[in-house]
């Protein structure tokens, strides 16, 4: 049950239609960032306030909300979040990815695949993904307009010329439907092929910056990248210590000062949900922390 | 003001501080747009344009395309933040070359020929002298073959010693691609060894032009004289 | 037409506006034609605008008045009324002008110095080089110069650097406006044989010679030039 006093899920109607419209725009033209009248929020810019935003403004009674930090559910701005939506709107919560109709989401996509009807939503810090090169607004919206994203491929190119592979491993560049150049929010590329024709909709919330954009449901997502020089996904040689899976993105944790350390999968339900099916890594075969 | 640049011209604009060389110079170059008047440039395919009229993007693929734009300063012209290589091959990523390896190589024909060491290429222009840097500038508005180029005081901020090569290779490319290009400059030395055709220009109007030497040498306008006379030879 | 430069009434002023507007007549309905094969010597004191002359036909000075047609691929330019573009051709195929002064770029080689006009023809960048080098070395100018930079060399190396790149090109008409004067006799005579020989290929020369000596070597006809001068 929602708690009394504030109107469901926070944002009063009318910013919520305001946001909607916004959202449709960005749906209707994939990749294109729609400006929206970011309201301020009882959390500090940077902490996902734009998500909140696109959250608040599509959830329903009905809906179930999964909120993850770096594919954790219980880190701190996951909870908060969480537990935020649980008071204000009064929604069922979950960490399980496949019952959730609205995921909201912190710099990674879930590795259970998404289905048709879920919504993933974006927090993002910078949406421009001209900016690095480009300070004045006007001429990237300019760049935008007039497709002229071939510098973007400087960036790409120093990387190689750096460090003979592209390096970029984080909010790596992607073209939306063959159009706009958008930037998936800092999410580790691993993810990137996972937007690729997702039958999930994927909304994306930049509230400092003001910006909304989307990703229909089946829609094409290409990371850039040179002919002689492909998109690649990061790859590791271990396996997940817990669950041992071999496909998933993993995290490095230190685990005493002696140098000793463990990967572990980012994507906690993802793991958890392993462990219970029985699977099992190193670690928690061997029963010891540094055991791999 | 009405004058014309003929393909493989280099036309020279020279006069003193604030009259007008560098205004005249953004105005052909689509920088900035005059008040009244037209600046038609002969499209590779379409014939005829009036510069300001044609569309935005087709006037944006002309600037990094078929033109170049030399600043005095290379660090207004170059991207800092980027290799040596990077900066070259910019204009060509831009016009869609997806393929690292050609990129480089190109990029690194380009250093051989604005006479910088190619081991440098993954180099940050900040690491370079400022001769190296306008070279740098200098291939890198050349890369995409362009058809014009326009050029600010190009050796304006150099020592002595250092212009001279720069001049040099400058004729040298201008001749050996069949450049057009516009030359302002307050140093008549320089319009001298790299012009065709020389504007002078007082107060924002043109007091005289015509062959370079024969303007430099036997100048008709009061002011082209005083110009010429009061240049120190040494 | 059958001459290489054909000048009818040429006038040629100045007026120095920066000195109170004096205004210099040099000359006044000054005629001259210049066969092919001819090496034609103007002749007078200093000052009478012997390389006023020179400098018209190069189009270097503006003529007030006349006509100086040049003889041109096949056609004839008025170097007196022609766009600066044409006057550019002309200067590159078919008139040389050597002057006192040699004026290049500076930390140029010589040799590229010298193989510019053939470049500019363009030319093979090496076989232009090698033609250079060849001339200079016909000027006794000795191989261990010809990369360095012109600007270093005496004042009889710098003039014959400056004839080295009229005689690489091969024009069919060429002005020359004291090339000698800074020179010893040995290098003299090597200039007076390159010159001949320009002469007997077909070459049409316009020259003003000081040096007698030279002057009777190379000239086949005397042109006097008399003051024309009328201050107005």
């Amino acid at each position: 049950m929602a708690e009394q006093g504030y109107n469901f899920a926070y944002l009063d109607e009318q910013t919520k239609r305001m946001i909607r419209r916004a959202i449709l725009k960005a749906v209707a033209i994939p990749g294109y960032q729609v400006p929206f009248g970011s309201r301020e929020m009882p959390l500090p810019f940077g902490w996902g306030t734009g998500g909140i935003q696109v959250t608040a403004s599509i959830i329903g009674r009905d809906d179930t909300l999964k909120v993850i930090d770096q594919g954790a559910d219980d880190t701190v701005n996951a909870v908060s979040i969480r537990k935020f939506f649980a008071r204000t709107a009064g929604v069922e919560t979950t960490e399980r990815t496949e019952d959730a109709t609205i995921l909201q989401t912190r710099h990674r996509i879930p590795e259970t695949r998404l289905g048709a009807g879920q919504i993933l939503v974006y927090q993002v810090p910078i949406p421009e993904p001209l900016r690095w090169l480009e300070p004045r607004e006007a001429e990237t919206r300019k760049m935008h307009a007039l497709e002229e994203y071939g510098v973007m491929h400087v960036r790409l190119y120093e990387d190689i010329a750096r460090f003979g592979h592209i390096a970029t491993s984080y909010d790596y560049p992607v073209r939306v439907n063959g159009r706009y150049l958008m930037r998936p929010s800092p999410i580790p590329k691993f993810d990137n092929p996972k937007m690729d024709r997702s039958p999930a909709l994927q909304l994306f919330g930049a509230g400092r910056e003001k910006r909304i954009y989307a990703i229909p449901p089946h829609t094409g997502v290409r990371s850039l990248d040179f002919d002689d020089h492909p998109f690649e996904v990061q790859k590791w040689e271990d396996v997940c210590a817990l669950c041992g899976s071999g496909d998933s993105f993993l995290d490095e944790i230190v685990t005493d000062d002696r140098g000793g350390r463990m990967f572990v999968c980012s994507d906690t339900d993802y793991c958890g949900r392993r462990r219970e099916a029985g699977h099992a890594g190193p670690t928690s075969r061997n029963g010891e922390a540094d055991g791999a | 003001m009405s004058f014309d640049i003929w393909p493989g011209e280099v036309l020279g604009i020279v006069g003193e501080s604030g009259s007008g060389k560098t205004t005249v110079l953004n105005c052909i170059s689509a920088r900035l747009e005059p008040t009244s008047g037209t600046v038609e440039y002969a499209t590779r395919h379409d014939g005829p344009a009036d510069i300001y009229r044609i569309s935005e993007p087709a006037r944006r693929l002309l600037m990094r395309t078929d033109w170049g734009f030399v600043h005095q300063n290379p660090q207004e012209g170059l991207r800092m933040e980027v290799s040596a290589g990077a900066n070259i091959g910019e204009r060509l990523m831009a016009v869609g070359a997806r393929h690292y390896g050609n990129i480089r190589e190109t990029a690194t024909d380009w250093l051989d020929k604005v006479e910088m060491d190619t081991g440098r290429m993954d180099d940050l222009p900040l690491t370079f002298s400022g001769g190296m840097q306008q070279r740098l500038q200098i291939a890198r508005n050349l890369v995409t073959a362009p058809r014009i180029v326009f050029m600010d005081e190009p050796t304006g901020n150099l020592d002595v010693s250092v212009q001279a090569r720069l001049l040099d290779l400058l004729r040298g490319l201008v001749s050996d691609l069949g450049l057009a290009a516009v030359i302002v400059t307050h140093d008549l030395a320089v319009a001298r060894l790299l012009s065709h055709r020389l504007l002078v220009m007082r107060r924002g109007e043109i007091v005289e032009s015509g062959l370079t030497d024969q303007v430099l040498d036997d100048p008709q306008h009061p002011y082209s004289q005083l110009l010429v006379s009061s240049v120190l030879h040494p | 037409m059958t001459a290489a430069i054909r000048i009818e009434g040429l006038a040629k002023s100045f007026t120095l506006h920066n000195q109170g507007g004096v205004r210099l007549s040099v000359l006044a309905g000054f005629d001259l034609a210049v066969e092919p094969g001819e090496c034609v010597a103007l002749r007078g004191p200093s000052g009478i605008g012997k390389s006023t002359v020179l400098r018209c036909i190069y189009g270097n000075y503006r003529a007030d008045g006349g006509r100086i047609l040049v003889r041109h691929r096949g056609g004839t330019v008025d170097m007196a009324a022609a766009h600066p573009r044409e006057i550019l051709a002309v200067r590159s195929d078919t008139v040389g002008y050597v002057s006192q002064f040699l004026r290049v770029i500076p930390r140029v080689a010589a040799e590229d110095v010298v193989a510019e006009p053939l470049r500019n023809r363009g030319a093979d960048p090496r076989e232009a080089r090698q033609a250079a080098r060849g001339v200079l070395q016909s000027l006794n100018i000795p191989a261990a110069l010809h990369r360095l930079a012109p600007a270093t060399f005496s004042g009889g190396e710098q003039q014959r650097v400056n004839l080295a790149r009229v005689f690489v090109a091969d024009y069919p008409v060429l002005l020359l406006d004291e090339p000698t004067a800074s020179l010893d006799r040995e290098n003299r005579d090597a200039a007076i044989g390159l010159i001949r020989e320009a002469v007997r290929r077909g070459t049409a020369i316009v020259g003003i010679f000081h040096d007698s000596e030279v002057r009777d070597a190379v000239a086949t006809r005397t042109v006097p030039l008399s003051a024309a001068r009328e201050a107005a």
